[in-house]
């Protein structure tokens, strides 16, 4: 509270802005929570632990490859480990934003390293270099799309469980339609479709002669590696 | 889902998300990560998409599935279309459902 009357003002100023840009945010959230919130819950977790997940984890997909992986029967720590080289992308987008949060008090960091998404990311960093308090800018932003997430999770969950929602069939390729995205938004020159060319050969490649969910990781792991050989003869 | 079972997923789902996230930012500000390193990490994204998208596209319990009764590989081209047009996650996701839809109609 004793910063209020030196930088108060600004720094709800920045707040409120993050807030706004924030809003669509959710919309794009809205359809994949409430995809998340039914899958869950028709694949064997309560309303309760579906909202919990999107509390604790807030990592969309993550948590939607989580769900297929409980579906198919993997270990948790398969999912553990998958859910970590999904969201090692995450490194490179903290680093980068690293470069707008310098300085603060070290209480700052944990609140903001969780509030970053690929969304979060993308709308902070062109708006950033605009902002003074970009501390709260940001806080704003992510604060914002963080309920827009656990609240559509939470309505997608607790309505499969009060309704009872049968037409699996269709959510079948939310998974796949948001993979596709973001896939091409990833996608920016010609090593990168070759990496995730062989990715894909490779991950099926693994996937019909390895037991258990680990071909995603190979195959991830393998392509990759292929990338910096590329990188590095260009 | 077994409540044991559960905690263990999410504290271990909770961690490896938030420390990527979180060391960076707080640990990185000046200095750099080797060349090599950052090559490396910049093509995980691409890679683990892809690597997740072939199997739910192609395969289906554990078998490959080239066929055209698979509806799922049918809807991959013009959902990839929609994206590469609009860079949209949620006009690609809305329209690849209603894309799945058509042809689950037809076929």
């Amino acid at each position: 509270m004793k910063n209020r009357n030196i930088r108060g003002d600004s720094a709800v100023y920045a707040f409120k802005n993050g807030v706004k840009a924030a809003v669509p945010i959710i919309l794009g959230y809205l359809p994949i929570g409430i995809a998340f919130g039914m899958l869950a819950v028709n694949n064997g977790l309560t309303a309760l632990q579906t909202t919990a997940m999107s509390i604790f984890v807030f990592a969309g997909s993550s948590q939607l490859v989580s769900i297929e992986m409980i579906a198919s029967g993997a270990a948790v720590t398969a999912i553990i480990a998958m859910t970590f080289l999904v969201n090692m992308r995450h490194l490179l987008l903290s680093a980068s934003l690293s470069l707008h949060l310098r300085d603060l008090p070290l209480y700052y960091y944990p609140f903001l390293g969780f509030l970053i998404t690929d969304e979060s990311f993308a709308v902070a960093m062109t708006k950033l270099k605009n902002v003074k308090n970009t501390q709260g800018y940001f806080l704003g932003l992510g604060l914002t799309a963080y309920l827009g997430w656990v609240f559509s999770s939470a309505i997608g969950a607790y309505l499969t469980a009060l309704i009872p929602f049968t037409d699996a069939g269709l959510l079948d390729f939310v998974l796949p339609a948001m993979f596709i995205v973001l896939l091409v938004m990833q996608i920016s020159d010609k090593i990168e479709i070759t990496v995730a060319l062989l990715a894909g050969f490779l991950s099926l490649f693994f996937a019909l002669t390895i037991e258990g969910s680990w071909n995603i990781i190979l195959a991830t792991v393998t392509a990759a590696f292929l990338g910096v050989y590329l990188d590095g003869s260009r | 889902m077994e409540a044991d079972k559960y905690i263990f997923m999410i504290t271990g789902m909770l961690i490896v998300t938030f420390l990527p996230r979180f060391l960076p930012l707080m640990l990185l500000g000046k200095k750099e990560l080797p060349q090599k390193v950052i090559s490396w990490l910049s093509y995980i994204p691409a890679a683990v998409l892809s690597a997740l998208l072939a199997p739910s596209i192609l395969m289906d319990g554990g078998r490959l599935y080239l066929s055209l009764d698979n509806i799922a590989l049918l809807a991959f081209f013009p959902t990839l279309l929609t994206a590469y047009k609009t860079k949209n996650i949620f006009l690609t996701v809305s329209g690849g459902l209603i894309f799945y839809l058509l042809l689950e109609m037809i076929l």
